[in-house]
């Protein structure tokens, strides 16, 4: 049985970030000979010696063509002892958007830098971006290291600038790895180096295996988020009342005491089933239907939760949001709220601050935000909604904002003052 | 339950292609048949641990809370049911997902009539089984009726957009669930879960929405559509061990069977109602089985000893060539074949 480690890249456009992706499917045997010769065949068309390993995850018509990566691809390989789902992002300043989307279910973050520029604005944006997302830990791919001619030096200084700027966003020292690679060569990805014996840490693969992939469910308050209510009305089940939904943080036992929330009433779980049989105990992440002692009124939209430790009803709430759309935010917008299944409509009432990633600071109420932004806004719903701080259960603190009219994603929503964890706001 | 009781049911609204469809049509859903364990006692699984550590289990997981929000936030979804291993998973998972209920969509098959006999045999008996309502669209229809022209080469896997797409306007379908996978090809890749079609069932891919979490945005214009994927985050190697997991039944011909073939376009192709041998084609006889199952002029199949499960993955884990670069005459026309495809509206 191998366990499953979603991890999003990250990088500026030159700094090789699809040769990197490329050399990890090709050196854990991911790549296939059609698909070999067919980069192979390409990479001659192009006047290139060997295969160019970028072209295996360009995969647009126009991102072949242009060089460059445009949109959020997600590739898969495995080693026997873990299966990875990669979420390669683009680099360039106008698809940071798409950094935001890959962030959103990481439990790993790899940055690329190019050993000759080391940090950049871009690496620091990206680092930023996701610590507010709460992905709980990064790795720095030095690349090009060969063009630095393997020198340890310099590996040290960008190692070090960036392990600073990291626990500066809020990250613990051993959230955080630097690597000295080259993808184009394959140094110190899936093997270890001759040319950097002063590297005594993991390769880059080698860590993606072993990294501890969750935080540990019991840690995290229970709740489940009503997808569905399932009532067979059959000769077989004909009294079945069953609550469907994935269970966005903590576990669930029969017997718990749970509450259904927005109305407040309380009641304990029966069973905890699935197609497969009743379970003793279901966790974060597991898709199951809980069946409760008392008949209570539940519908989709509404949240199961710990009865101990149920999350704060309310129309009003503190969000930070990651501006996604090129229409910009303006106080007073109407706006859709979609927070776990239950969608209501909103309104941002103020705009509070933006977040300058840049230098680690803040600037009081901006007149807007635009496209790629990221700012701390006050909120108010139709309805009330069971919300946790994003920063207490990731899930139940997210939200979409969805434009009412065209029905597009405007913005990613984190419920309480995530800024603040970045050591500012 | 959501039974949908909105007068679709009459199966003389829902059929494409000519009364014999008629029979499949079930409207109460009682006499479908478990997929799973006939008894369920509690088990000592921790599925808390299990989705954690367990990629399967995860993706498992995955799947059925994509069928569920579809469920709960869409009018009329429908799944593409060919009879194929991509598209029997499919069903699986969403018998699964709203068990002990039965399945509230119905299935649509977009059919060549370029068929295997023993997956069509094997559709009609899954859909008897459990109960199911299904739609077949057939192509030829489209011919007759010369909506569609007969291409020169014979292939009829590109002739049906056109028929999915008048299907899914007739029925008024607001989702519709595929068995795409992202690691089958590159374009696929960079498709979302949710896929926002226009009403020319058009896929724009600078115009995807992002896809945060496991929040999906299913808003859509009266007229779009929306095309769901559960099985995005599989792989082939994913998709054959749970099946082995499971004990999910599939056509025989996914497992090595002696068949007469003949070489054409570096493929092993068989004799069909698209055609045979040129005279210049030798016919022999060979150990072979499906990869992948589409239009039967254009699927080859490979030589293959694998007549279990467990063999199966053996080989698939030893194959060096993709399932689609391997059998798939379709995608080999251009570099980019399945993104211009996909871009008028393919799956």
């Amino acid at each position: 049985m191998s366990s499953l480690l979603r991890l999003a890249t990250a990088g500026s456009v030159d700094d090789g970030k699809s040769t990197l992706v490329g050399r990890l499917l090709y050196d854990t045997k991911s790549v296939l000979a059609d698909q070999l010769d067919a980069v192979t065949r390409a990479s001659v068309d192009r006047g290139a010696s060997t295969p160019d390993l970028s072209l295996l995850v360009d995969g647009l018509r126009s991102e072949r063509e242009q060089g460059i990566t445009i949109d959020v691809a997600y590739r898969y390989f495995a080693t026997p002892k873990r299966s990875f789902v990669l979420a390669d992002t683009p680099g360039h300043v106008q698809y940071t958007r798409n950094t935001v989307t890959g962030a959103s279910t990481a439990q790993l973050g790899v940055l690329l830098v190019d050993a000759r520029n080391g940090v950049i604005e871009q690496t620091r944006r990206h680092a930023a971006v996701l610590a507010l997302l709460g992905v709980p830990r990064l790795v720095l791919a030095v690349n090009k290291i060969d063009l630095v001619d393997y020198d340890e030096g310099t590996f040290e200084v960008i190692a070090k600038e960036f392990t600073d700027h990291a626990t500066a966003l809020g990250y613990g020292v051993g959230d955080v790895l630097s690597v000295p690679v080259s993808a184009l060569h394959g140094d110190n990805v899936a093997t270890r180096s001759d040319n950097t014996p002063w590297y005594t840490g993991p390769t880059l693969l080698a860590h993606l295996e072993e990294v501890p992939v969750a935080p540990d469910p019991h840690d995290e308050p229970f709740r489940l988020p009503v997808q569905y209510v399932i009532r067979p009305r059959t000769e077989q089940f004909p009294d079945y009342r069953g609550y469907a939904g994935q269970i966005s943080s903590g576990t669930v036992r029969p017997g718990d005491e749970v509450v259904v929330l927005p109305n407040g009433q309380r009641t304990t779980v029966t069973s905890v089933d699935t197609a497969d049989g009743s379970l003793e105990q279901a966790g974060s992440g597991a898709s199951v239907t809980l069946v409760l002692a008392d008949d209570v009124d539940i519908a989709r939209g509404d949240l199961i939760a710990a009865a101990a430790s149920a999350p704060d009803v309310t129309d009003e709430f503190t969000a930070a949001l990651c501006w996604l759309a090129s229409k910009p935010l303006k106080p007073g917008a109407r706006v859709l709220v979609k927070h776990g299944t239950k969608t209501v409509q909103g309104m941002v009432t103020e705009l509070s601050a933006r977040f300058d990633e840049q230098n680690l600071s803040v600037e009081d109420g901006p007149e807007t935000l635009a496209l790629n932004d990221i700012g701390r806004v006050e909120l108010r719903t139709a309805e009330p909604l069971p919300v946790d701080d994003y920063g207490h259960a990731h899930r139940n603190g997210a939200f979409l904002v969805i434009d009412p009219s065209s029905g597009d994603t405007l913005a990613a929503g984190l419920v309480g003052a995530p800024l603040s964890a970045l050591g500012v706001g | 339950m959501q039974v949908r009781t909105d007068g679709r049911e009459d199966c003389s609204q829902v059929r494409t292609d000519g009364p014999e469809d008629c029979s499949q049509v079930r409207t109460d859903g009682t006499n479908r048949k478990e997929p799973m364990t006939e008894t369920h006692p509690p088990v000592a699984l921790d599925a808390g641990l299990d989705a954690a550590t367990d990629n399967l289990a995860a993706l498992e997981s995955e799947a059925i809370h994509i069928f569920r929000e579809v469920a709960g936030e869409f009018d009329r979804p429908v799944i593409l049911f060919s009879g194929g291993k991509d598209s029997t998973l499919l069903l699986h998972l969403a018998i699964k997902a709203f068990w002990p209920a039965p399945v509230p969509f119905p299935l649509l098959h977009v059919d060549t009539g370029h068929n295997f006999d023993e997956v069509i045999e094997f559709r009609d008996r899954v859909v008897a089984e459990h109960g199911l309502r299904l739609v077949v669209a057939k192509v030829q229809d489209w011919i007759d009726d010369g909506r569609l022209e007969e291409r020169p080469d014979g292939t009829r896997n590109p002739l049906q957009t056109v028929p999915l797409l008048d299907s899914i306007t007739e029925h008024g379908f607001d989702a519709v669930f595929g068995g795409g996978r992202r690691d089958e090809e590159r374009a696929r890749a960079k498709e979302r879960i949710f896929s926002l079609r226009n009403a020319f069932g058009q896929w724009d891919p600078r115009r995807q929405r992002p896809e945060l979490w496991n929040l999906y945005n299913g808003r859509h214009k009266p007229g779009e559509h929306v095309r769901v994927f559960p099985l995005s985050n599989w792989t082939e190697a994913d998709v054959w061990n749970y099946i082995a997991k499971e004990k999910i039944e599939l056509p025989s011909i996914y497992y090595a069977h002696e068949r007469d073939v003949y070489w054409r376009d570096g493929m092993w192709l068989t004799e069909g109602p698209w055609g045979g041998p040129r005279d210049d084609e030798e016919v022999v006889r060979k150990l072979v089985r499906y990869r992948t199952v589409g239009d039967g002029s254009c699927t080859g199949a490979v030589e293959s000893t694998a007549t279990t499960v467990a063999d199966v993955i053996a080989e698939v884990q030893a194959s060096r060539l993709t399932e689609r670069g391997a059998t798939r005459a379709d995608d080999r026309l251009s570099e980019a074949a399945m993104e211009d495809r996909k871009r008028e509206g393919y799956f």
